[in-house]
């Protein structure tokens, strides 16, 4: 992926803790990676999740993180959303550090979209209604344009008729599709996708792939967590396996699944393998 | 279960005959159980209330409890009264209710605002709740009702009705306040997480997304405590409101005849059994609900 080396070109000024700190001017910003993660560092108590995370995904880019559970995928994700916050290293969103104190949150959150597992519905809204909260009350959009931009939404990916419905009457895939398109509700920059398929039944898995797929041809910038090796091979622009907290590899999907130079991703590919999920 | 046997050839012809008629033996089994316990339950009911009628009814002075208790003649002159006065009790639930649900739930948002910044926030709430859970009802309306009036402010009222309001409105806030920080706390993190991670702020996902929810689970606790604060509308009689109570009590003592009590007893039990009745069904479906999702 020879478009990651351009932050480089950015970032040349490290004395700078913020690299090309003049994002407003609209040149710069097209060498500007959609997220660059550098030196992340997270624990809950004694327990440490993230050491010393270093991750830069371009503009258009899509990334998937795979390893066991416990690596420090969702906990990553989360991070990059601000729901948790580092102990130590930076993050940057296009250029602009959303790490740095006093920034403010819902401004930054509002331009990164995530996807649960658990779908995290609203199970007393409508469908229209959680897809258009957030931009009723956090972009401050009109309820008839929130709806008209969610209505193109929901029958874009196929929920148009399930619009009145509410979540708990639709099918675990259709949920998820449904939070998805509240998430991007809110015309996020970057859509962090938190293993989104574990709780599906497996006939419903395709559903939501499908859905990640046509995103991926629009261009949308994602870092997804997935145990969905397949997916991840067919998908992904780059492939990053996290072990004990850390990017132990990461490269061409091609490269990472045939063949990986890490015993640890060796050992990880074969459990995968003999679980019949690649 | 030999009424079941009987009837086996007839239900093994159905089973063969189709399979969905599996069920419709099975229903005939459970109407027969449920019309035996109901017999039973029926016949158990009627012997023991029976056996207490009896006692009451021939104990040495029952004559005299009744003349004194069940007169139709005191009955008859006291009820129109007691019900005309019932309306102060009506008119202080409706305020009462209206500023506790308001009271606590802003009491309830406060104990669960986060961080060390709104600790004296979170604090004040808290020993609000302890205090007005711990001083007894009637003695809080009677400090309230004697000694605010007794400071001799000027333009303080003197009427005792809004003294009797803010007691109320105090004691059961603080309960109230409880129940809804139990709903509150009962909404899965992941709610917040997914309000807070669309953009929207903290006040905002507790506005739209928080509380919405959590009102809706605790429905039935908080029509629990609106039957408490119905009854314990005659509490501020002692103070000088003239209500049902005070009402009754007045007539009692003028016609040495208790039967004005057990009139407002009544009027009690009409009103209260079915908000009561209500709850139970509602609590009831909640955990039908409940047990249906997590099946």
């Amino acid at each position: 992926m020879t478009g990651i080396a351009a932050p480089g070109a950015g970032g040349v000024p490290s004395a700078g803790v913020q690299p090309a700190v003049a994002g407003p001017d609209g040149a710069d910003q097209i060498d500007l990676p959609a997220l660059e993660i550098s030196g992340v560092w997270k624990s809950f108590g004694a327990l440490q999740v993230l050491r010393g995370i270093d991750l830069t995904v371009a503009e258009h880019e899509v990334v998937c993180l795979i390893g066991s559970s416990g690596c420090g995928k969702s906990t990553l994700l989360r991070c990059i959303n601000l729901l948790e916050p580092i102990d130590g290293g930076r993050i940057a969103v296009k250029g602009e550090e959303i790490t740095a104190p006093g920034v403010n949150v819902n401004l930054i959150r509002r331009r990164i979209g995530i996807v649960f597992q658990s779908f995290n519905l609203f199970p007393h809204m409508s469908v229209l209604h959680n897809v258009t909260l957030a931009p009723r009350k956090a972009a401050g959009k009109s309820r008839v344009r929130a709806e008209a931009e969610a209505t193109e939404l929901l029958d874009r990916f196929g929920l148009a008729d399930k619009r009145n419905e509410f979540p708990d009457r639709l099918s675990g895939g259709q949920q998820q599709r449904v939070a998805i398109v509240r998430a991007l509700a809110m015309a996020p920059d970057l859509l962090l996708l938190d293993e989104i398929t574990s709780a599906l039944d497996p006939e419903l898995v395709a559903e939501v792939l499908n859905v990640i797929r046509e995103l991926a041809r629009g261009g949308m910038t994602m870092v997804i967590a997935t145990h969905e090796m397949g997916f991840a091979r067919d998908i992904a622009n780059r492939v990053c396996f996290l072990d004990g907290g850390s990017i132990l590899e990461q490269g061409p999907p091609a490269e990472i699944f045939s063949h990986p130079r890490e015993a640890r991703t060796q050992q990880f590919l074969e459990r995968i393998i003999e679980a019949g999920r690649l | 279960m030999s009424g079941f046997f009987g009837s086996g050839p007839l239900d093994t012809g159905d089973l063969i005959g189709l399979r969905a008629s599996g069920p419709p033996p099975v229903r005939k089994r459970d109407g027969r159980a449920a019309l035996k316990s109901t017999a039973i339950a029926a016949v158990s009911s009627v012997v023991v209330f029976g056996l207490l009628v009896a006692v009451v009814v021939n104990s040495p002075n029952w004559a005299d409890v009744q003349a004194q208790f069940l007169n139709s003649r005191w009955f008859d002159y006291s009820l129109p009264e007691i019900f005309g006065a019932f309306a102060v009790n009506v008119q202080l639930f409706c305020i009462a209710e209206v500023l506790i649900l308001v009271l606590a739930l802003f009491l309830a948002v406060l104990r669960s605002l986060p961080g060390p910044v709104f600790f004296p926030l979170r604090l004040m709430a808290t020993v609000y709740a302890d205090v007005f859970r711990a001083i007894p009802g009637l003695l809080l309306i009677t400090l309230l009702g004697f000694g605010i009036p007794g400071l001799g402010i000027a333009g303080i009222p003197v009427d005792p009705f809004p003294y009797a309001v803010i007691a109320l409105t105090l004691v059961y806030s603080a309960y109230v306040s409880e129940v809804y920080r139990a709903g509150i706390e009962s909404i899965h993190p992941s709610q917040e997480a997914a309000a807070r991670s669309l953009g929207l702020t903290r006040i905002q996902a507790l506005r739209y997304v928080i509380i919405p929810q959590a009102v809706r689970r605790v429905i039935p606790p908080l029509l629990n405590d609106f039957i408490g604060l119905q009854k314990d509308t005659i509490l501020v009689s002692y103070i000088g409101v003239v209500e049902a109570f005070r009402e009754s009590s007045i007539i009692t003592a003028a016609k040495f005849n208790y039967t004005p009590l057990m009139a407002l007893a009544l009027i009690f039990l009409v009103v209260t059994i079915p908000l009561a009745r209500l709850t139970d069904w509602l609590v009831g479906r909640d955990r039908r609900r409940f047990l249906a999702n997590a099946r």
